[in-house]
Formats: C-alpha cells, structure tokens, sequence
C-alpha cells in the first residue's frame, strides 16, 4: 500500500498524463448487491476504446478522397500521374543530384582541407548543410513559408518542434543550420547521420535503452552551453505524430535544461500530400519517394515566442505550456497520451489508480448504514 | 468474407447487420469495418490480443483481460456482434445479458460466489484484501436474499440490474 503522500503524486502524474476517467456521479449510499454486478462503467470505457480510442486517431494516416472515379476527371488525374511519375520525378531526381554531388564536391574537400581552422570549417560545413537541405526541399517541390523571427545563435536556449516526420528536420534545417538529438536509424539514412550531420553537432540517443537518460541529458546541457555550437532542436513528442493531433511533450531533455524554450509550429497542408510519416507502415525511403512523386510539400513554420521556466512551474507544466502554444499555432488537438505508447504497454500504475478509487469507494459505502 | 478486404460490398453489410440483430445501422458497421481493418494490422481477418493491447485506453481497463478472452481472433461479423451490446438500441436485458457472460467466464449458464469475487478482483486489485473482498459480498449477498452458496442465474441479473437505469453506451464515429 502507498503511503498517502506517493498517492497524492500518483494523481498528479496521471491526471496530468491522462484525463479519461470516465465521468459518473460518485456512488453514494448503502452498497446493495446491483452495485456490485453493476460493472456496466468500466465495460463502456472498455468498449469505446476499442470502437475509437484518441492514441490510434494520433497515428492514422489519412488517404486523400479519390476523385478520379468521374468520366471526366479521370483522363486529367491520369495525365496528372503521368506529368508527376514521368516528368517531375525524374527532373526532381536530377536536381537532387546535382545538388549532392555540389555537395560532396564542397563538403569533403572542406572537412580535410579545413581541418586546422575549426572555425571556418565549421561555417562551411553548415552552409553546405544547409545547401543541401534546401536541394532536398526543392526536390519535393517543398513550398515553405517561415513566419516569425529566424532562430537566433545563443547560448542557453533550445528549440522545440512538433514532429510529424524526418523532413521537418530538413524543412527546418535549410532555414538555420541546428544541431538535432535523433534516433539512431539503421541504412543509408544512420550513414547520413554519422558522417554528415556530425558536423552540425548531433546527438544520438536509442530509444530502448533507459539509462542513456542520464548521459544524454549532460550531452543535452554541455551542448546548451557552448556557445560555438548550433543552436538545439528537440522534437519533445519523441515519435512522429499525424499533423492532427499533438502527444505529451516529454519533460526530460528540453525542459529541464534551465533554459529558454522556442516553440516551433510545423503545419503541413495536406492538399497535394499527406507529410505524416507513419513508420510502422513504410521505411523512409518509401516516405521520400512519395513525396517525390507527388504535385507538392505545402507547410507552415512559425517561430514562436521563446519561453522560460515560470517560478514555482514544475518540468511537467513547462512541457504542456509549450505544447499548447504550438497546437494552438498549428492548430493541432493535444491529447493526453505519451507518444511513446506506440512502443510500449502503459504502465500499470494507471490501472491501479482505478483499482484503488473502486475500492476506496466500495469500503467507503461498506461503513453507510 | 474470409479474408479482409478493404471494401466490404452491400451483401456483406446485410449479413453482418443480421448478425448483430440490426443493432447497428449500416453506416455503423463500415465505420466498425475501418476500425477494425485499422486495428488489423497484417489484414489477417481478426484482430489479435497483442493488437489490442496496442490501445492504451484498452490496456489500462481493469477488465481488459476478461473482456480480451471474450473478443480476441473474433473476425468481424462475430467482432460487431460482440459489440452490439453497446448499441444504443440494444435492450436492457441485452445488456445485462453481456454483463452475464462476463462473469459467466466458465460459459456454464450459471454465476457462482467464486466468479463474482473474480471479477470483484480484477476492479480492486491489491487495494482490498480476499478477506475484505469476501466480506463485502457475503453481506450484499445476503441483503439480496441470496447466500454464498447461491448460483445465479440470468434471471437473477436481470432482477437486480434491471432497476438501476443500465447506462452502456458507446457511440460508434460515423465519418
């Protein structure tokens, strides 16, 4: 049994992790037997998870409405996929090419020539880093409209993001240069990420393994301070998430830093593709390909207002402060889950919260005369 | 309808609406489709436990288990009659019928001391003890006139639920 104080922070925690419970008049009077068989409350709440529950909604991917079953739009739609397939592909192909090889033709002679003046290797190679983002942009036909202050080079502060997938990284990137912390991902993607962006200073992490916290929240705090290195983004969900809706903002890491936080909103317009990278379905590369064989990448940045820690807010509070004035800007609706849930069962403290209000109640009305 | 298809054609919404006993309107049922091809993953033609328990929501339901004997491998005619106890047309006695074959684990028609205090463990967990648990039973047990050697039956629920205004009702998104 928990002692009365642990109860208290239980109820903290999970009202703030979860507000589902579900909502009845608070038994009172005599028990009778019927209370006891009643069990009809915690059967609907069952049921309409399985019927329609707020965490899967987080991670549909919507197909787009078909609309070329008419006589007439049919012929159009196909000469539209034969301009996109055989057309637009191959040219956004060429240009990503052409823009790599710029690339690797400025960017190694760079890394070795430059090797003793850290400094202007270091501009360089973020310049470059950021060229080639912008080649990845266009080769989607990515139109971007960046609203708000550019993110400034400073110490002691962090940028978060919501994240609907690995190209708000690039959309992001070729605006500034920042340093990201990221999964660790296997192929040719986990090659780019230790050769290429270890020049923009990354921080590699694995999901998997819970003592990394601790590491890696120093990691996250010696980068803050420096003031030679890029400035930080973090994605505080930790998962990608549809571009609807928005998961708990993770208090670890960006929030507990002591430093200012910047928000910043990504909203993709879905009217030429769905950006929502759901990587239980494809592998990046498939990802990439659809976006490469779509009209267009339409999205909205908006650099927000940097925020501090309030006085007597705790990290928890902090997070969700944040996260409403991104859903809010982005329109997006929060909802109380922890992303991480997409990989993992929910820990059983939340089920033995109910089990102890249904039995406080029970013991309770046992004592009514 | 062996396999799951993604498109469910006219005849195959007339017999799962059969099937539920028109609990469901047929707009319902292609919502309860995409849900369950949704849930699905591998389109194997039921959902299995582990994908279930890939709802949050689900998996913290003190009765999860009960309930995931009762629905898991079911394909989807037998998925939406399962479901059709939450229907807003469903009867009372519907529902207390569901009720029943929750506690009625062992399928034998009648509900023993044992299956009540089951099913009274799952919902209090490790905040009240066997002894406690036995306790409060006995005593609303015996209120009701009955006795801790008592099976009930259908008709006793039916008895001491029908007056309590069942409230079970899940509204299926219709897109």
């Amino acid at each position: 049994m928990n002692s009365s104080s642990e109860i208290q922070n239980h109820k903290l925690s999970s009202e703030l992790d979860l507000d589902l419970d579900f909502e009845f008049d608070q038994p009172c009077g005599k028990l009778r037997l019927r209370d006891l068989l009643d069990i009809s409350p915690t059967l609907t709440e069952a049921s309409g998870a399985i019927i329609d529950d707020s965490f899967t909604r987080c991670f549909k991917s919507n197909p787009p409405e078909p609309w070329n079953w008419n006589v007439y739009l049919f012929p159009l739609w196909c000469l539209g996929v034969v301009i996109r397939y055989l057309f637009l592909f191959p040219a956004r192909v060429l240009i990503l090419t052409f823009g790599w090889i710029i690339f690797l033709s400025s960017y190694i002679p760079v890394h070795f020539l430059l090797k003793g003046h850290d400094k202007l290797r270091k501009k360089f190679e973020r310049y470059l880093v950021e060229l080639i983002c912008s080649f990845f942009v266009a080769s989607w036909t990515g139109v971007v409209k960046y609203h708000g202050p550019r993110p400034s080079r400073r110490p002691k502060q962090v940028f978060v993001a919501n994240h609907t997938s690995m190209i708000d990284f690039i959309v992001l990137e070729q605006m500034t240069a920042f340093a990201v912390i990221m999964q660790k991902h296997p192929g040719w993607v986990g090659l780019l990420q230790s050769t290429i962006l270890e020049s923009v200073g990354c921080i590699w992490f694995n999901r998997t393994e819970v003592k990394d916290r601790e590491i890696l929240t120093k990691k996250l705090r010696d980068h803050v301070q420096g003031t030679e290195n890029n400035p930080l983004l973090i994605f505080p969900e930790g998962t990608c998430v549809n571009n609807n809706y928005t998961v708990m903002f993770k208090k670890g890491g960006a929030f507990e830093l002591d430093c200012t936080v910047c928000p910043i909103a990504i909203k993709y317009n879905k009217i030429f593709v769905d950006a929502f990278w759901n990587s239980r379905k494809q592998s990046f590369t498939k990802h990439l390909l659809r976006l490469m064989t779509s009209w267009a990448v339409v999205c909205d940045v908006w650099y927000l207002e940097p925020q501090n820690i309030k006085p007597g807010e705790t990290a928890i509070e902090f997070a969700e402060r944040v996260r409403d004035i991104i859903s809010v800007r982005a329109g997006l609706k929060k909802v109380p889950w922890d992303g991480l849930l997409k990989y993992t069962r929910p820990s059983p403290k939340h089920r033995e919260l109910k089990q102890q209000r249904f039995s406080e109640s029970i013991l309770r009305r046992l004592e009514e005369k | 309808m062996g396999s799951a298809s993604s498109v469910l054609t006219q005849y195959d919404i007339e017999e799962v609406q059969e099937h539920c006993s028109n609990l469901f309107s047929q707009q319902e049922i292609v919502s309860l489709y995409q849900r369950f091809c949704q849930l699905d993953r591998n389109a194997k033609g039921f959902i299995s436990a582990d994908e279930f328990l890939s709802v949050p929501e689900f998996a913290m339901n003190p009765l999860s288990q009960r309930l995931l004997k009762m629905v898991d491998g079911l394909n989807f005619k037998d998925f939406v009659a399962f479901l059709s106890a939450f229907s807003g047309k469903a009867t009372t006695q519907q529902k207390i019928e569901f009720i029943f074959k929750v506690y009625d684990s062992d399928n034998n028609g009648k509900v023993s001391f044992n299956d009540i205090l089951e099913v009274l463990r799952d919902l209090s967990g490790s905040f009240m003890s066997d002894e406690q648990r036995e306790k409060v039973l006995r005593q609303v047990l015996q209120e009701a006139g009955y006795s801790k050697e008592s099976y009930l039956m259908l008709d006793d629920f039916i008895k001491v639920l029908s007056r309590s205004g069942l409230k079970m009702e899940v509204e299926v998104p219709v897109d």
